[in-house]
């Protein structure tokens, strides 16, 4: 069957956010999709509200811009408040309770909750939190083989960064380890 | 009989021997629609002399700006691109920088150099690009009919400042090559005049220097010619040098501003 | 670890990577990233610009790749978009292969040498990642610059040869298609595009490197082109300038004569859906994009939409949306403005069929959804 997987990743600026969606999308181009990565652009980038819609799909890919999602990745309230909504029935939300004040409360789509934040601080490792996530994506959605993440990972570092993909690939692991439905 | 020896016929008189001044070749042979008195007519014969003498015509792009001069191609026999006002420096800026070996010059006047233009003149001499500019200056805008220009003097008068600029109301005279001296990406800042046979010496050497400077890519040359307007000033030709003499040369003082060997 | 840092990293490294790794040619990249490596590859001779968001990345891609190292193209950033096209204006009449970038403020700044290219007949391409406005604006995705870049903009009876890409992979192929275009009528062409198609990230194969043009390519191609004036040939002026009103309306003549073939020759358009069609949207760019899905959607709840795309905005593809009139029960023209190329397929169609418009404005981008309320609401009127 052909796929086609519709993916929001929504919170703060700063978080990670469009580049884990870069990543994504790259692995896509690795497992030979197609692929769009539409950010949302401007001066919000620095600190405020960033998200990034992420499309693969076996086939040509229609509207970059989406009223609802296969997938939402959410890491702040604000984007929870927004984009909880715009899940579709049967659809999957990830969040990371850090910094979430009030859970979100459908019954309709599958909630799932990474303690990223948490995790990556306990890991020592605070900047590795979006791969956390990531990693708990995958377990669920596997849009993407974790090889090609990883090649995607380690042909676009620069070769004086590839001693840190061990760590990412932890990461990702520990983030499929931990991920827990609601 | 001795005398009848002696005298010459005109066939004599056009003899290649005997020939003592010509126009030179890249002068078209048309009339020129300047003013009795006007400068700009001289400066066009410079600019041919000196582009004739260093064997360029076959590589020269001119830049013809909006003003009195706009029509600039049609006397000179070269390539030439005709600019909207004041963006004369801009087009001279990618054509050197797409063609580093042609010689490259604008040739513009007050209005189009020192107002609407001065962003591109300032950045164009900022860069440093390796191009020539002839400045015109008059005080005045003459094509649209005598009007205030940014060279204008103190108290003088123009369509647009009927009583006279006043400084309150208009801002002072800019002395836009003052400016450009300051900046590092020029070479060669003179500021030259027309108005005698010495002058005009001197102004060719100036705009030769400009040309050789493009060519060697030395960064920007400006040649300011301080020029007459008779017509805007409402003056005889005779008047109009004595009153820029007297009036124009205290305010923009002839000589070499910059000169970076 | 992956480190935040490394995002940007990331960004830079991926497309020299990404070349290596994949099939040579395919690449993840921007929109506007797109532009500047295929001005590289089809032989582009020069780029001026100026900053402005959302179109910067095509002035910092080529920064960045350095093109004049390689295939000797320069790069420039001008002191303003005035100067830039200006520039633009500069080189072109030289016969060279220039560009311009910029968005809907500074494209308004470049009218005056757009004209000037116009009137002077010089080929080249313009640019526009638009943003809403009018004014300032702001910096998020528009399409209200439509009756700027087909009606006019700049002063005079002129036109503009206008593409409106919709995807990545357009963005890198309308850049040498452009320039075609430009050097084939001896005109202005300006590739119509906004902050969706121009931030997104897509998969794009990079057209093959074509050389910049030799000097004896360019006497033959340009021979009207001021480079120096050999003996032997009359000198070469470029200009927009015609005293002589008589012989300035016959310049005009000869323009629309150009126009009139263009026209004829130059309508480009992709139809989705259409052949059983009973509704029918006009979109062009990121709309169309949108539109697609709204198709989608729509064919899914058993109305049969269909989705006209014009490729080029000028020429107007008008005698295919007439043929549609006669098959269709209504159009839509979807665009983020408040109705500007809904007056052109008004004109195609003549009346004979109902035409409305839908649109968002200021910046705000509609969803696939809200165009086909758009649609049931158009039907429900009947």
């Amino acid at each position: 069957m052909k796929m086609k997987e519709e993916l929001i990743i929504a919170g703060f600026g700063g978080q990670g956010v469009l580049s884990m969606g870069k990543i994504l999308a790259y692995s896509g181009l690795m497992q030979d999709k197609e692929v769009t990565w539409m950010p949302s652009y401007g001066p919000e980038q620095r600190g405020g509200t960033a998200n990034v819609t992420v499309i693969i799909s076996d086939d040509r890919i229609s509207s970059p811009i989406l009223n609802e999602f296969d997938t939402a990745i959410i890491l702040n309230q604000q984007s929870l408040d927004k984009f909880e909504k715009s899940v579709k029935p049967g659809g999957t939300l990830i969040f990371d309770p850090y910094g979430i004040t009030k859970a979100p409360t459908r019954k309709d789509i599958n909630i799932y909750r990474v303690d990223a934040m948490n995790t990556s601080i306990e890991m020592n490792a605070p900047k590795s939190f979006n791969m956390i996530i990531l990693g708990g994506l995958l377990k669920i959605r596997p849009v993407v083989e974790i090889e090609n993440v990883l090649l995607g990972l380690k042909k676009s570092l620069p070769e004086r960064h590839h001693h840190l993909i061990p760590m990412n690939e932890a990461a990702i692991k520990k983030g499929m380890e931990i991920i827990e439905k609601i | 009989m001795k005398n009848e020896e002696v005298r010459m016929t005109t066939k004599d008189i056009i003899k290649p021997e005997n020939l003592v001044y010509q126009k030179p070749e890249i002068m078209n042979d048309v009339p020129m629609h300047y003013c009795p008195g006007c400068s700009h007519g001289v400066v066009h014969k410079l600019v041919a002399e000196v582009i004739e003498e260093m064997g360029m015509q076959d590589k020269t792009v001119g830049i013809a700006p909006v003003g009195c001069a706009v029509f600039a191609y049609n006397y000179l026999d070269i390539d030439w691109e005709e600019a909207a006002h004041g963006r004369a420096p801009a087009l001279a800026t990618a054509v050197k920088r797409l063609r580093p070996d042609r010689l490259v010059f604008t040739y513009q006047g007050d209005g189009d150099l020192a107002a609407i233009g001065t962003a591109e003149t300032v950045h164009a001499c900022n860069r440093g690009e390796s191009i020539a500019i002839i400045f015109i200056n008059n005080g005045i805008y003459g094509m649209t009919g005598g009007q205030m220009a940014p060279t204008t003097l103190e108290g003088m008068k123009t369509a647009t400042c009927p009583y006279g600029r006043d400084v309150k109301l208009n801002g002072y005279p800019l002395k836009i090559t003052n400016i450009l001296k300051e900046l590092e990406g020029t070479r060669y800042i003179t500021r030259q005049s027309v108005h005698t046979a010495a002058a005009v010496r001197k102004a060719k050497k100036a705009i030769r220097k400009a040309f050789e400077n493009s060519m060697e890519d030395k960064g920007t040359s400006v040649v300011e010619i301080v020029s007459t307007c008779a017509s805007g000033w409402k003056l005889d030709p005779v008047q109009a040098n004595e009153w820029m003499e007297k009036n124009m040369f205290p305010a923009y003082p002839l000589g070499d501003l910059k000169n970076v060997e | 670890m992956f480190t935040f840092p490394l995002v940007y990293s990331f960004t830079y490294y991926s497309f020299t990577k990404i070349k290596k790794i994949m099939n040579e040619e395919i690449k993840l990249m921007k929109g506007n990233e797109a532009i500047a490596h295929a001005a590289i590859r089809c032989g582009c001779d020069g780029y001026f610009g100026y900053p402005i968001t959302p179109q910067s990345e095509v002035l910092e891609t080529l920064a960045l790749e350095k093109p004049w190292e390689t295939t000797g193209m320069v790069v420039l950033q001008a002191e303003s978009e005035v100067a830039a096209i200006n520039m633009v204006y500069g080189g072109a009449g030289t016969g060279k292969k220039v560009m311009t970038s910029s968005s809907s403020p500074g494209i308004s700044l470049k009218q005056e040498g757009i004209s000037y290219l116009a009137g002077s007949e010089l080929p080249s391409l313009i640019v526009n990642i638009v943003r809403g406005g009018p004014g300032l604006g702001t910096i998020q995705p528009s399409q209200a610059d439509y009756f700027q870049t087909v009606k006019g903009g700049g002063h005079g009876d002129y036109r503009l040869i206008a593409l409106a890409p919709a995807s990545v992979q357009e963005m890198a192929d309308f850049v040498g298609l452009g320039f075609d275009l430009a050097f084939k009528y001896n005109n202005p062409v300006m590739i119509l595009s906004d902050g969706i198609i121009g931030q997104m990230m897509e998969k794009v194969v990079l057209p093959p490197f074509r050389p910049r043009m030799t000097e004896e390519e360019i006497t033959e191609k340009c021979p009207w082109a001021a480079v120096g004036k050999p003996a032997g040939r009359k000198r070469n002026v470029i200009t927009s300038l015609e005293l002589d009103a008589s012989l300035m309306e016959q310049n005009n003549h000869r323009f629309q004569k150009k126009y009139r073939l263009i026209e004829e020759n130059e309508v480009r358009y992709e139809e989705i859906e259409c052949e059983d069609a009973e509704y029918l949207l006009i979109a062009f760019g990121s709309s169309a994009r949108i539109c697609q899905k709204s198709v989608e959607i729509a064919r899914s709840h058993g109305i049969k939409l269909g989705l006209l795309r014009p490729i080029t905005l000028w020429p107007f593809p008008s005698k295919i949306i007439n043929r549609y009139a006669d098959k269709v029960k209504a159009m839509l023209s979807v665009e983020l403005n408040a109705g500007q190329m809904v007056e052109d397929v008004r004109l195609a169609v003549n009346g004979k069929v109902k035409v409305e418009h839908y649109g968002r404005l200021g910046g705000i981008v509609f969803t696939p959804d809200e165009i086909v309320g758009a649609v049931e609401k158009m039907r429900n009127e009947e």
